[in-house]
């Protein structure tokens, strides 16, 4: 039933974004902004996935994202297949990737840090992309996939 | 490095280090130099530290420069709230160069982003403080008469130390042989050893404090803090285990120097201090010549 209703909502031009995993839904919302955009979308979470058992699809028409803005959601969402639409037909698939920076999205995990005093846009370098692993530019800390929080 | 920021040790290449361990030499020579006259450097201490301050405005000086700022948050505006970002922003008109101290861990990477002028780290919290490492490797050169192909022994608290983590990151760079002593809780992490792995040099750790410090050129001494330990029991049964007694320094090499970033607590007992190996105090006074050499080398003024 719920793939039906996704089904009825297909596109015709844009992006979707399959396989996320459902606690990661809202975070992929927030960094790439979707909540700022005024295309038609739909959106959907914990829906049956044989891969992956629950899962969240986002579909958007008419929004193309460059590679250096989607690939911000693997830190979230490694898994996630991207889907390009053009004219009802997928005319890419592609996987997401980590980028070797990292510009604001996540904050430091570290108490101390400069970056969780002032207004500072947060800069990390990735020193492992297996089992994410960043390190904060300003105090130089590691921040992992466990504690990650993006911001 | 004419106008570059020193933040951290990384900051700065291996030449770069050579030549201003080079130019505090000269400086230990003749320490008084007008090469400041007519500079004005801003000396902001939000947190103490009175002997990094000291040794700063010591140096400052002898070099007639001018200081401004403050040596604690309390009489700063800070106390009323003002940002990092506002002081940077407005010192960093008044001056030529800033030297921070800062409780917060990437205060002064963010100063050097923001600043007009360049900045100088005198310590951001647990992270970084290059003029210490820079002063470190300036007393081992003297004492040794060379960085190359040492035996380095470290000895404490090897996990939370930040001037032991800088001085390794220097000294991996001189085919340096490490030894570290240090209870289980507070061992050298795992990402330093992996940098000497992959440097391909060699790394002893041991539990013991014992006469495996014969083979020692240098013994780098840290404070264990009882903080540090999540179980007291554990830090009282330790705290005496790492202390260095001068009767320990029988057998050593003829050319051991004994290190301390200071102050000490008790990690050294006095009974050392008398014995030529023990170099601490000197290597304070080395502060002084290697702060006016990377002073001088920022402003470009020799
Ligand atoms: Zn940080």
């Amino acid at each position: 039933m719920k793939d039906k209703i996704l089904e009825v909502s297909a596109i015709e031009n844009g992006t979707v974004i399959d396989h996320i995993p459902p606690k990661a839904f809202f975070k992929v919302i927030a960094i790439l902004g979707l909540d700022k955009l005024d295309t038609q979308m739909t959106l959907g979470t914990n829906l049956h996935s044989k891969k992956i058992g629950k899962k969240a699809i986002v579909k958007l028409s008419d929004v193309f994202f460059p590679d250096k803005d989607i690939n911000k959601i693997a830190l979230v969402a490694p898994q996630a297949k991207l889907n390009i639409i053009k004219n009802y037909d997928v005319v890419e698939k592609r996987v997401v990737e980590i980028p070797d920076d990292i510009i604001g999205i996540v904050k430091c995990m570290n108490p101390k840090c400069i970056t969780n005093s002032e207004k500072i846009v947060t800069k990390f370098k990735v020193v492992s992309k297996k089992e994410v692993k960043l390190k904060c530019l300003y105090c130089e800390k590691i921040t992992d996939q466990d504690n990650m929080q993006v911001i | 490095m004419k106008n570059k920021s020193l933040v951290s040790i990384t900051d700065f290449s291996k030449s770069e280090y050579m030549k201003i361990l080079s130019l505090a030499e000269e400086y230990e020579r003749k320490p008084v130099r007008n090469l400041l006259t007519g500079k004005v450097i801003a000396n902001l201490f939000f947190e103490p530290s009175t002997r990094t301050r000291l040794s700063f405005e010591s140096a400052i000086n002898k070099m007639g420069g001018r200081i401004i700022g403050f040596s604690d948050s309390g009489s700063s505006s800070v106390t009323k709230g003002e940002t990092l970002y506002d002081t940077i922003k407005i010192v960093s008109n008044y001056c030529d160069l800033i030297v921070m101290r800062h409780p917060l861990e990437g205060s002064a990477r963010f100063a050097s982003e923001i600043s007009s002028v360049p900045v100088i780290n005198a310590g951001d919290g647990a992270n970084q403080h290059p003029t210490q490492t820079l002063l470190d490797l300036y007393s081992i050169k003297k004492t040794q008469g060379k960085l190359d192909n040492l035996t380095l022994f470290i000895v404490g608290d090897l996990k939370y130390g930040r001037t032991v983590h800088s001085l390794l990151m220097a000294m991996s760079q001189f085919n340096t042989t490490f030894h570290f002593i240090s209870p289980e809780e507070l061992k050298m992490p795992e990402e330093y050893k992996i940098l000497l792995r992959s440097l391909g040099l060699k790394y002893h750790e041991h539990k013991d404090f014992t006469d495996i410090i014969a083979e020692a050129d240098i013994i780098y001494m840290t404070r264990v803090q009882k903080e540090r330990f999540s179980d007291p029991i554990e830090y009282e049964r330790t705290k005496n285990a790492y202390v260095l007694k001068n009767k320990m320094l029988t057998n050593t090499k003829e050319n051991l120097k004994i290190l301390h970033p200071l102050p000490r607590v008790n990690e050294i007992e006095q009974d050392v201090d008398i014995n030529p190996k023990a170099y601490y105090f000197t290597q304070a006074l080395n502060g002084v010549f290697i702060r006016q050499a990377i002073i001088s080398s920022i402003l470009d003024v020799n």
